[in-house]
């Protein structure tokens, strides 16, 4: 537990009492859960207050647990130069949510937030340009959901005869294989090929 | 008199262009040959990185890192080796971390020799181009003799290196590091002052302190506009903070004091190497810890113990427990920085790569705004611009 990065985050607590949901360290750094509607006011209070001065947006990405209600979170990390101090500022928002964008906090959070529309396909509002960055032109789906599959949807070829790129349902000569290999005795999930109604069975039974 | 209407020119630029530094595809709106407008389309190299790491153990994931920045692969394999011994809350010995340290300046030597020498190949000069490529072909034979191939190595792994340096290769590299200076000296002369250089480059691409704070710069784009900032003083990670050397800072933030300050960081990556060589200890170069790293092969001859092992973690590999951490190093472009998510698994939840290229290059429309076209070469050509770690 370190002091300093404690007492900053027990002054964040109080200056925006609003914002800040919750205030914790992990391997000796600070992460705060921001309110959704509070983002851009939060990062500008980071950015402009002097014994903060976070005035580096080092990044912005999405990460998925399929399983929560809201199953996203939006993490920023901002760099004080001043104080040579990381934060982390985590937003939680479901499917159908959508965030203020911060490009008018910074400007290098453009990018930053078509990757994460891109990839998780979460919708950031007031963006001047939000479009698809790393993906294909009229690329469909968010690739790094986790229910998107690793092969994905579809693959390219050239045509000879129709002398252009064409797109087709991915074809594999063998099936993509996701071994387990978690010891059995630690919780693995196996799931033998014809013993599926098993577990049915068993749900089912209780 | 008749009143005449004048369109902007869209144009495009690249994806197979030689200044464009890869296969960046940049629409311009031009005025003449003014640029009022650049977007940059990338992409075109997205590979999934983030993704299939999600598929892979953290041992797999290693050398995917290699493949981002394909010009200075173990800088980056060091931000991830950092990110997962923290979540490990294990450290590399001594011996390792100089080893990484030595091999981390190797590394920025090879990126600025690439980035420099291609830089003024933008701009009208061959000759650096064909006198670094050989130098650079010298230190990819250090990176062979310590992990057996000149570009991915996959040589830094969590819990230190993989193997210790071949006998010889110390005072190989000591040669080189009496040696190359006056190689550096050789192109300073034919660029420093040199008219068309300096014509090419002064005032082009300026941004002030503020802009580059506000625009996520780091490395030698921070430095260049004046910001005084190096990951390795700031946050030293492994022996960092006990070597002594300086940070080259900028003035005026231009594409010139870029040139300048990657010129003078070779000067003190030789430097740190030499004081690496000069007190590196023996010992292991690897953690001890037999969770975490392989034994030895001839161990595994003998004890059934190490046999298992070996098995378990070529296969399953070691389990992490669940948190999250962001680890960054200074990276010869600027800040790479990993952050990894673990549930406890033996793979990692989510990695996110924060690429300093990325922040660079959605910078061009500031940066390139009412300069003319040839000007927008140069100031790509100053910004390190590799595609692999930002497309990913």
């Amino acid at each position: 537990m370190n002091e300093t990065l404690q007492d900053l985050g027990e002054y964040l607590r109080g200056a925006m009492p609003d914002a800040v949901e919750a205030v914790s360290q992990e391997h000796d750094q600070l992460v705060l859960i921001c309110k959704r509607n509070q983002i851009a006011a939060f990062l500008t209070y980071l950015r402009d207050d002097s014994s903060c001065l976070f005035k580096v947006l080092i990044d912005i990405c999405g990460v998925d647990f399929p399983e929560r209600d809201q199953r996203f979170e939006v993490v920023y990390h901002l760099q004080s130069l001043r104080l040579n101090q990381r934060i982390r500022v985590k937003v939680i928002c479901g499917e159908n949510d959508i965030v203020p964008s911060v490009t008018s906090v910074f400007s290098s959070a453009n990018w930053y937030e078509r990757e994460t529309w891109d990839f998780y396909g979460i919708m950031f509002s007031d963006h001047p340009d939000l479009r698809r960055l790393l993906t294909d032109y009229g690329f469909d789906g968010h690739p790094l959901r986790k229910d998107f599959p690793l092969t994905g949807h579809v693959e390219v070829r050239y045509d000879e005869e129709q002398k252009r790129v064409v797109y087709e349902p991915v074809k594999l000569t063998q099936a993509f294989r996701s071994f387990d290999f978690m010891s059995p005795w630690e919780g693995t999930d196996y799931v033998l090929p014809g013993d599926e109604k098993a577990e049915d069975a068993a749900e089912g039974g209780s | 008199m008749a009143v005449t209407e004048i369109k902007n020119l869209t144009m495009n630029f690249g994806p197979q262009h030689p200044a464009a530094h890869g296969v960046l595809r940049l629409v311009l709106e031009m005025d003449g040959e003014i640029v009022e407008r650049a977007d940059p389309h990338i992409g075109l190299l997205h590979r999934g990185t983030e993704k299939l790491i999600e598929h892979k153990t953290y041992l797999q994931s290693v050398p995917y890192f290699d493949r981002l920045d394909y010009v200075s692969p173990m800088c980056q394999e060091h931000a991830f080796a950092l990110a997962v011994e923290t979540l490990l809350e294990i450290k590399a010995p001594l011996r390792g971390q100089y080893i990484r340290v030595l091999f981390s300046e190797i590394t920025r030597i090879l990126n600025h020799l690439l980035n420099i020498s291609a830089f003024a190949l933008d701009v009208g000069a061959m000759t650096p181009l064909l006198w670094w490529f050989e130098e650079r072909e010298v230190l990819m034979e250090f990176y062979e003799r310590v992990s057996g191939a000149r570009l991915h190595s996959a040589y830094f792994r969590p819990g230190g290196v993989h193997r210790d340096m071949p006998a010889g290769m110390a005072e190989d590299i000591m040669e080189f590091v009496e040696r190359f200076p006056a190689m550096i000296d050789d192109v300073e002369h034919l660029l420093t002052e040199n008219r068309i250089f300096k014509q090419r480059t002064v005032d082009i691409g300026v941004a002030t302190p503020e802009q580059a704070m506000d625009w996520g710069f780091s490395g030698p784009m921070l430095r260049g506009s004046g910001v005084a900032w190096d990951l390795r003083k700031a946050e030293p990670y492994d022996v960092y903070e006990k070597m002594d050397f300086d940070i080259p800072i900028g003035k005026n933030g231009d594409c010139y004091d870029r040139y300048l300050i990657r010129l003078e960081e070779m000067r003190q990556s030789l430097r740190i190497m030499k004081q690496c060589l000069e007190q590196m200890p023996e010992g292991p170069v690897r953690s001890t810890d037999p969770k975490i790293s392989p034994p030895r092969r001839a161990e595994m001859k003998t004890s059934m113990e190490a046999l298992i092992h070996h098995f378990k973690l070529y296969t399953e590999g070691y389990h992490v427990e669940p948190g999250e951490t962001y680890n960054a190093v200074e990276a010869p472009k600027g800040e790479f920085g990993v952050y990894v998510v673990s549930d406890g698994t033996n793979k990692p939840y989510r990695c996110k790569i924060r690429a300093p290229g990325f922040a660079f290059l959605q910078a061009t429309d500031f940066l390139g705004k009412g300069y003319m076209l040839a000007d927008v070469v140069a100031i790509i050509g100053s910004m390190d611009i590799v595609f692999g770690e930002i497309d990913r």
